[in-house]
């Protein structure tokens, strides 16, 4: 069955860490990550993040459960991204693979 | 002022309020315990991290304050995380403040070095490891603020022993951190709630352990009395309503009465204070309450609708429990529900409970402790068979007086966490019911228990068998009883002794006994020889509704033994 993607848009402190709080919720929650892509912001104070998931009935749950995570500044459901970025990060791993 | 990071600690400490602190010294924590030398905080010192842990789980359950274990890096860490655990389940705000190897080591598998920030990500409300001495001035307080505020838990904070070492230069010490203001409802969700609830024919409180640590027992009682709501409890939400109050259905869930179980399935409404759905309370979600709109309330908005959708006819309320009460109070109308209560009434009246005959049956020991017991006495209880019939039987008549691991369900909890409660409120009796499977759990600490003497009196529910494990054998598993019964039972009371604590068995039942102990000042443990094969009924089958629990063994029902 398809299940549609959608991003998640995170700003998030940036310390050594922070990466493992996100990840962790996933898999400790049991729900999708399909993606990530993170960059620090800001002079490196935050990061950005951006999380490819599963657009199911656990978005807002997920949602939820980020923005209790004390690290986690901000958490936007991003409808208007296309995808296209981590298909770009996909062809490039292909070829690196290739 | 110049201070080291460790002498930082204690005076943070110290601001924040903490007065006694359990824990164990090891190598990369030593500078911390060199620095209690010189303060005024009382020490603890524990025969194993986890019983510090569940010490400090005690002072906070028992007071809804902080309370603070510390533990050395490696092991002492990995001992403590049951606890931290624990904790979250149950949001118990407990603050660990762990050694770790000098920073310049970590990541090298230097000795006693394990990666404690890692292994509490998941454990843990929030968890720090500082890396520099200056950092602790902000992260203490935080750690307070972080533990309190909303739904309370746990933090851990993970200190290398260099940064505790190292000495910083500070002009002040910060403000203590304290809880954030209660988080307040959005006022339409509590008007529609209010309609509802005036609207409702059949409603029922679900009353979770959120309402014991929002501190809102009293407007629960407020409003049901105004809105003559019937209210059922979770097992953290014992004590939230007086057991003898006439409109407490007691708890439901596996373990509930039938009549409670079958009153909540009638519902059309459920008015959710501060609990999560557990599979505990609820069963069979899809078959729990069916007929009924629900209200949930609840501090963490990340539990309205994780278990229970709601949808049109529902309300979700976000906020805290007793901002949300006190809302209601104003907004509901007053009501008598005569009709509702002549249906329950009929209900219990067609599920009447049959209490034991037997003096020596646990329900019936507990119910005879909790009639001679003093009337603020706390109760801790371990985890097992015992444990639901403390829940089923107990009087209990306030709020933070019955403290019992819920959500992790850790075998071990009873001893220490009573220890907590009787050193955060000295002068209350402490009564820790337990088993002989979860005693042994944590048995070392009847040695801190003699060392510090407090008044805490031990009720071992002695069978020999991992009870409700050998109940699940019986009843789902073919009556195969693979390791749930120990082979060699050791003598408790002469283990108790050992430890130099006042010990008796207690092999057919006399009151006198069960009121001496109560009556002796200082630690005693009685040590009951109870029935090998007792089970606790109602049980709810894993995975059948509430309303399909069992009150017998199939095989006494078949009539192949009485």
């Amino acid at each position: 069955m398809y299940i549609p993607n959608t991003i998640i848009e995170l700003l998030v402190d940036n310390h050594a860490g922070v990466m493992s709080h996100i990840t962790g919720l996933f898999s400790r929650r049991g729900f999708n990550l399909e993606a990530i892509l993170c960059a620090p912001v800001n002079g490196g104070e935050t990061s950005r993040m951006y999380l490819l998931v599963n657009r199911d009935g656990r978005l807002e749950q997920i949602v939820r459960q980020l923005e209790k995570l004390r690290d986690v500044r901000s958490v936007t459901v991003r409808d208007d991204y296309d995808h296209t970025v981590f298909a770009r990060i996909e062809d490039l791993i292909t070829s690196g693979a290739g | 002022m110049k201070l080291t990071g460790a002498e930082l600690i204690v005076q943070l400490l110290e601001r924040q309020g903490i007065r006694t602190v359990a824990g164990i010294p090891g190598g990369a924590n030593l500078p911390l315990y060199h620095a209690l030398a010189e303060s005024g905080l009382r020490h603890i010192l524990v025969r194993h991290e986890q019983g510090g842990g569940f010490i400090a789980q005690g002072m906070a359950r028992a007071t809804g304050r902080a309370a603070v274990c510390f533990a050395t890096s490696g092991p002492g860490a990995t001992n403590l995380l049951t606890a931290i655990a624990d904790a979250k389940l149950d949001s118990i705000p407990v603050i660990g403040i762990t050694g770790q190897v000098p920073a310049s080591l970590i990541g090298t598998d230097a000795f006693q070095e394990v990666d404690t920030y890692g292994l509490t990500i998941p454990i843990t409300k929030h968890n720090y490891l500082v890396k520099d001495a200056a950092e602790l001035v902000q992260v203490i307080p935080e750690a307070f603020r972080v533990a309190l505020s909303g739904r309370p838990g746990p933090v851990v904070i993970d200190v290398p022993k260099d940064v505790q070492k190292a000495a910083v230069e500070i002009d002040a010490l910060p403000e203590p951190g304290a809880a954030d203001p209660a988080p307040r409802p959005d006022p339409a969700s509590l008007r529609r709630a209010a309609e509802m609830i005036s609207a409702a024919k059949r409603p029922v409180v679900y009353a979770g352990g959120g309402v014991i640590s929002a501190d809102a027992s009293g407007l629960l009682r407020e409003l049901v009395a105004r809105c003559d709501l019937p209210v059922t409890a979770t097992l953290m939400a014992l004590g939230a309503l007086p057991a003898d109050d006439p409109r407490f259905l007691g708890m439901l869930g596996m373990h509930g009465s039938m009549a409670t179980n079958a009153i909540v399935d009638k519902a059309d409404l459920l008015i959710v204070c501060g609990a999560r759905f557990d599979d505990r309370a609820t069963g069979k979600v899809e078959a729990f309450a069916p007929n009924a709109a629900v209200i949930h309330i609840d501090v963490d908005s990340a539990e309205l609708g994780k278990i229970r959708s709601l949808g049109e006819r529902d309300a979700a309320v976000s906020g805290d429990v007793g901002v949300a009460l006190t809302a209601l109070l104003a907004l509901a109308p007053a009501a008598k529900r005569t009709q509702w209560w002549k249906e329950i009434d009929a209900v219990k009246a067609a599920h009447p409970e049959t209490p034991p005959e037997d003096p020596m049956h646990p329900w019936s020991l507990i119910r005879s402790i909790g009639a001679m017991a003093p009337l603020d006495a706390i109760v801790t209880t371990d985890v097992g068979q015992h444990q639901m019939w403390a829940a089923q039987a107990y009087p209990v008549r306030y709020p933070r007086s019955f403290l019992t691991s819920g959500g992790l369900g850790t075998m071990g909890f009873g001893l220490p966490a009573a220890i907590g409660a009787a050193l955060a409120r000295p002068e209350c009796t402490v009564i820790a019911l337990v088993g002989d499977g979860s005693l042994l759990m944590n048995v070392q600490e009847l040695a801190t228990l003699a060392e510090i003497g407090l008044n805490i009196k031990v009720f071992v529910f002695d069978n020999g068998q991992l009870g409700l494990v050998r109940q699940q054998q019986e009843l789902f598993y073919q009556e195969r009883y693979v390791a749930s019964r120990f082979e060699r039972r050791p003598d408790l009371a002469a283990i108790a002794r050992g430890f130099g604590i006042e010990a008796c068995p207690l092999a057919s039942f006399d009151a006198a006994v069960v009121e001496q102990a109560l009556l002796t000042d200082g630690p005693v443990l009685v040590n009951m020889a109870v029935s090998e094969t007792e089970n606790v009924f109602p049980m709810v089958p894993p995975g059948a509704a509430n309303v399909q629990a069992i009150i017998r063994a199939p095989k006494d029902r078949a009539g192949r033994r009485s």
